[in-house]
C-alpha cells in the first residue's frame, strides 16, 4: 500500500463503519462499549509510538489521559468549551507535559524515564485531588444541556463518531511516524542509542518529538471523556487500568508496527467489555494483567510476531 | 498555621521514626535495583502482600504482625526465587531487554493488586496490636509506639543487611555481581546464583516491611503504587548500590513528608516523594552520595 | 603538504582522579592514513570518544576543517564528516543490513544539493556500499544474526554511509582470522581513493605498519611518539611500553 493512500483509506473505512453503525444500531450500550474500545485503541497506539517505536516505557498513560480529561473540565467550567475546541487544547496540554517530562529525564537511562512517568502520575493525581476548582476527590460534572450538533440524535452517538475519527487520526499519525524518516531514526534509537547518535540521528530531539506526540494523542483520547461520562473523578481517570492496558495491548498485539496495538486493543478491549458485563470489572483487570505477563514472557513479539513467523515460513517453503 | 517549636520537633521526630520504616521499605529495591540492576517495580506490591499476610495471621491466630513477618519471611524468600527464575529465563538470559522486563514487573504489580482486591475488597485493613495505641511522652515530644516499634526493628534489619553486604563473602559477591560477573565466575562463584539469592532476599525484606506497614497505617490493595515513587525516590536520592545511601534517602524522605503533612496537610504528602524523585532524576540522577 | 583535517590540541579527559588523556595533541591531514596504537587502557578509545562527541573533553580544543567542535553533540560531528566504527560492533540489531546503512544516509549525509535523501535514493546508495564491502548478498538479513567478520564490515559500511571525510576505525580486526584481516585492510586502503582520511586503531602491528603512513602511540593517556611507522617502531620508549623493560 502506498503511504499517501493510507490516511484516506483509514478515514474512509472509519466513516463507512460509523455510518453503518449509526444507520443500524440504536442500542446505546453498543456505542458506550465501542467508545471505550476506541479509546483504548488510541491509548495503545499512542503508547506504542514511544514504547514500541522508540523503546521507552511510559507507565503514566493514565496521567496523560487525565491531563486531557481535566483540561476539558477546566475549559468547560470556564466557558462551556465545545468538544471540537476541547480536543486540540487538551492534546496540546498533554503533549507539552510529555515534552517537559521527556526533557527532564530522557537523557538518563530508559529505566529512569519509566519510573519518572509513574511518579508523575501520582504527583498529578495528588494535585487533582487537592484542586477544588475541578472538584477535588469528589469529581466534576459536565452537564450538556444543548442538543448534540450536526443532527446527531444523542450525545453518545455524537461522541462515538468523534472518537472514531480521532482513532483514525491516531492510527494515521502512528503509521506516518513509523514509515517516515522519523520512524527510521526512532527505530535506530530503540536498537542502539549510542550508535544512532553516532550515525547522525539527533537522539534527544527525536525522543522528545516521540514523547510529545505520544502524550498529545493520549491527551486527545481523554479530552472527550468528561463529555461522554458527564462526570469525572480522579480515582477512575487516573486508574492504573489505563496505564496497564496501554502497555498490555501493544505488547500482546505486537510492538513493531501500527497494526499491533490496534489488534491488541480490539482484542483486549472487547474481552474486557464482555467480562465486565458477564463477570466483574475486577476480573477483567486480572485477565489483562495475566495476559500481559504471559505474553511478555512467552510470546515477546505478540500476535503480529506469530503472523510474521508464519509469513516467513511460508515464503521459505 | 503558627509554626511553634514543639510542632517542629514533633514533626522532626515522627519524620525520623517514619524514616526507619522507609529504610526497610526501600532496602529491597536498594538490593534489586541498586546492586543487581533488576528494576523490580513490583517491589511495593510484595510489601502490600506482606501487610495482608500479617493481617490474616493476626485475624486468625492473633499473631503479632512483626513476629509473623519474620516467621513467614522464608516463604517470601522462595517467592523471590521463583520470580527471579522466571525473570532470568524470560529476559536476562537474552541480554538487554529492559522494556519487556519492566512490563513484566508492572504486570506482576498489577496482578497482585487485583488479586488482593478480589480477595479482600478495597476497604482499608488495620491491625491493632497491644502497643498500637500507646504513646510515650518525653516533655512535649510524642513517641507513638505504633511508629517506634517498626522503627527499631527496621533499623536493626537494615543495619544487619548493611553489615551482611559489606562484611561477608556472599555480600561482597552481590556488590560485585553487577560490575564484574566474569571475575566472580573466575573465583568459582556462579553469578546467576548470587543474583537469585540476593533477589530472593530483597523480596523477603518486602514481606517484613509489609508487616511494619500494617502496624503503622491502614492498608488497601492499591497502596503499593503510592510506594513506588517512595522507594525509588529513596533509592535514587541515596545513590544506587549502597545500603547507607538508602538510609540517607529514607531519612530525607521521612522528614520531608512529615513536615509536609504537619504544615500542609497529609493529602499532600504523596506529592513530596514523587516530587523529590522527579527532582532527583532531573538534577542529580547519581544520588546525593554518588559521584 | 595538505592542511590539517583534524587538529586536536591539549586534549585532557579525567574520570574522577584518573587521567585517561593528558594534554594529547593529535593531527590528521586530509586523505591521510594514520595508525593509533597503544596498550589496553592507554586512552585510545577515550580519544576517539572525545573526537566523535560521545564524551566531552575536559580541556583542549578539537578543530575539524578549522572549526571548533566544542559543544557539538555526536550527531552534529558525524554530519560534519567524522565517522567511526565501534570496537564491539553495535549494529541496529532488529533492522536488516541494508536498513542499517539507511540510517546514516538519511541522517548524517546531505546530498550535494544540501537536501536529505529520499528513501529510494538512500536504498540505492546503501546497496552500492554493501557491494563494495562484499555484503550485498546479506542486504535483507537481520543484522543481529551476522558473523563477527560481517559485523565488522557492517560497522565500516555504516560509517562509510555517512559520507565522511575522516573515518576512525576502532579495532575493526580484533579476533578475526588472518584472511579476514586482509579483507578489512583492503577495504580501509580503498578509502584513500575516495579521499577519506582513516585513523586505524589496532593491536595487530602487521596491519598497522602495512597500512599507516604515520603512527601515533598513546601510553597511559600521553602521546609518546608520532611519526613514520618504522621510525616509531624503533623508538626505545615505544619498545619499552610494548615489550617491557
Amino acid at each position: 500500500m502506498k503511504a499517501r493512500w493510507f490516511t484516506p483509506i483509514v478515514f474512509t473505512v472509519t466513516l463507512l463503519v460509523v455510518a453503518l453503525a449509526l444507520a443500524t444500531v440504536t442500542n446505546n450500550y453498543f456505542y458506550t462499549a465501542a467508545y471505550i474500545v476506541l479509546q483504548f485503541i488510541i491509548l495503545a497506539t499512542a503508547w506504542n509510538i514511544l514504547g514500541g517505536l522508540t523503546g521507552y516505557v511510559n507507565f503514566g498513560s493514565a496521567a496523560f489521559f487525565s491531563l486531557g480529561a481535566y483540561s476539558s473540565v477546566v475549559m468547560f467550567s470556564l466557558f462551556k468549551a465545545p468538544v471540537p475546541l476541547a480536543i486540540p487544547v487538551s492534546a496540546a496540554v498533554a503533549g507539552l507535559v510529555g515534552l517537559g517530562a521527556g526533557y527532564l529525564t530522557l537523557r538518563l537511562r530508559g529505566v529512569f524515564f519509566a519510573i519518572a512517568t509513574l511518579a508523575m502520575s501520582e504527583v498529578l493525581y495528588t494535585f487533582v485531588v487537592n484542586w477544588d476548582y475541578v472538584g477535588g476527590a469528589r469529581g466534576a460534572y459536565i452537564i450538556l444541556q444543548d442538543d448534540p450538533p450536526f443532527g446527531f440524535s444523542n450525545h453518545t452517538q455524537y461522541l462515538f463518531t468523534v472518537m472514531a475519527l480521532m482513532t483514525a487520526f491516531a492510527i494515521a499519525v502512528a503509521r506516518y511516524v513509523e514509515t517516515s524518516r522519523l520512524g527510521r531514526g526512532l527505530a535506530a534509537i530503540r536498537d542502539d542509542e549510542v550508535a544512532a547518535e553516532c550515525s547522525g540521528v539527533p537522539t534527544l530531539r527525536l525522543k522528545l518529538i516521540s514523547t510529545t506526540v505520544s502524550g498529545a494523542l493520549m491527551g486527545m483520547s481523554g479530552s472527550t471523556f468528561p463529555y461522554f461520562m458527564q462526570y469525572v473523578e480522579p480515582t477512575s481517570s487516573f486508574s492504573l487500568s489505563y496505564s496497564v492496558n496501554a502497555i498490555a495491548m501493544p505488547l500482546i498485539g505486537g510492538m513493531h508496527s501500527w497494526a499491533g496495538p490496534l489488534i491488541g486493543a480490539i482484542l483486549l478491549g472487547t474481552i474486557q467489555q464482555i467480562v465486565q458485563v458477564t463477570v466483574s470489572s475486577a476480573w477483567n483487570l486480572l485477565i489483562v494483567g495475566v495476559l500481559l505477563v504471559v505474553f511478555v514472557t512467552l510470546a515477546p513479539d505478540g500476535i503480529m510476531g506469530w503472523f510474521d513467523h508464519w509469513r516467513a515460513r511460508r515464503r521459505r517453503s | 498555621m503558627e509554626v511553634t517549636a514543639d510542632l517542629l520537633v514533633n514533626a522532626l521526630i515522627s519524620g525520623i521514626l517514619l524514616a526507619g520504616f522507609y529504610a526497610a521499605v526501600s532496602v529491597g529495591i536498594g538490593i534489586a535495583f541498586g546492586m543487581l540492576d533488576v528494576v523490580n517495580i513490583a517491589h511495593p506490591a510484595f510489601i502490600v502482600l506482606g501487610a495482608y499476610v500479617a493481617y490474616i495471621a493476626h485475624e486468625m491466630l492473633g499473631a503479632d504482625p512483626i513476629v509473623t513477618a519474620f516467621v513467614l519471611s522464608p516463604a517470601f524468600f522462595v517467592l523471590g526465587l521463583v520470580i527471579y527464575r522466571i525473570y532470568y529465563y524470560a529476559f536476562e538470559r537474552h541480554g538487554q531487554e529492559s522494556l519487556r522486563s519492566l512490563a513484566f514487573f508492572f504486570g506482576i504489580l498489577f496482578i497482585t493488586e487485583v488479586v488482593l482486591i478480589l480477595s479482600f475488597g478495597v476497604d482499608y485493613r488495620l491491625v491493632n496490636t497491644s502497643y498500637s495505641s500507646t504513646t510515650w511522652r518525653v516533655g512535649f515530644v510524642d513517641f507513638p509506639l505504633r511508629l517506634v516499634v517498626p522503627f527499631a526493628v527496621s533499623l536493626a534489619m537494615t543495619l544487619g543487611l548493611h553489615f551482611y553486604f559489606t562484611r561477608t563473602f556472599f555480600g561482597r559477591s552481590v556488590l560485585a555481581v553487577a560490575q564484574d560477573p566474569l571475575a566472580l565466575q573466575l573465583m568459582g562463584v556462579n553469578p546467576r546464583r548470587v543474583k537469585e539469592l540476593a533477589f530472593a532476599l530483597s523480596i523477603a525484606t518486602a514481606g517484613v516491611a509489609g508487616a511494619f506497614l500494617i502496624v503503622i497505617q491502614p492498608v488497601q490493595p492499591a497502596l503499593g503504587r503510592v510506594f513506588i515513587g517512595l522507594v525509588f525516590a529513596i533509592t535514587v536520592l541515596g545513590g544506587l548500590g549502597s545500603i547507607t545511601g538508602t538510609m540517607v534517602g529514607a531519612a530525607i524522605l521521612g522528614i520531608a513528608e512529615s513536615f509536609t503533612a504537619t504544615f500542609f496537610g497529609p493529602s499532600w504528602s504523596p506529592a513530596v516523594s514523587f516530587g523529590l524523585l522527579l527532582a532527583a532524576l532531573a538534577f542529580k540522577p547519581t544520588g546525593l552520595l554518588g559521584r | 603538504m595538505t592542511a590539517s583535517l583534524l587538529a586536536a590540541t591539549g586534549v585532557t579527559k579525567h574520570f574522577g582522579g584518573f587521567y585517561a588523556l593528558e594534554k594529547v595533541d593529535f593531527e590528521v591531514r586530509a586523505g591521510e592514513r594514520v595508525g593509533l596504537i597503544g596498550p589496553n587502557g592507554s586512552g585510545k578509545s577515550t580519544l576517539v570518544n572525545c573526537i566523535t562527541g560521545t564524551l566531552s573533553s575536559d580541556e583542549g580544543t578539537i578543530l575539524f576543517e578549522g572549526h571548533d567542535l566544542a559543544g557539538l553533540p555526536a550527531h552534529r560531528r558525524i554530519r560534519r564528516g567524522i565517522a567511526r566504527s565501534f570496537q564491539l560492533p553495535r549494529p541496529f540489531a532488529a533492522m536488516s543490513v541494508l536498513d542499517n546503512l539507511r540510517i546514516p544516509l538519511l541522517y548524517a549525509a546531505h546530498t550535494h544539493g544540501g537536501k536529505w535523501r529520499s528513501e529510494e535514493q538512500a536504498g540505492d546508495e546503501a546497496m552500492d556500499i554493501l557491494r563494495q564491502m562484499g555484503l550485498d548478498a546479506k542486504a535483507d538479513e537481520k543484522s543481529g544474526g551476522l558473523t563477527q567478520v560481517d559485523l565488522r564490515k557492517l560497522e565500516l559500511a555504516r560509517a562509510m554511509a555517512a559520507r565522511p571525510k575522516l573515518l576512525i576505525s576502532d579495532e575493526a580486526m580484533a579476533g578475526l582470522s588472518s584472511n579476514e584481516i586482509d579483507e578489512i585492510i583492503t577495504i580501509l586502503l580503498g578509502m584513500k581513493e575516495r579521499g577519506i582520511a582513516v585513523v586505524m586503531i589496532e593491536h595487530i602491528m602487521r596491519a598497522v605498519v602495512h597500512f599507516s603512513e604515520r603512527v601515533a602511540v598513546l601510553v597511559a593517556g600521553r602521546k609518546i611518539a608520532d611519526g613514520k611507522p618504522d621510525e616509531v617502531m624503533r623508538n626505545p620508549e615505544v619498545e619499552k611500553a610494548y615489550l617491557g623493560e
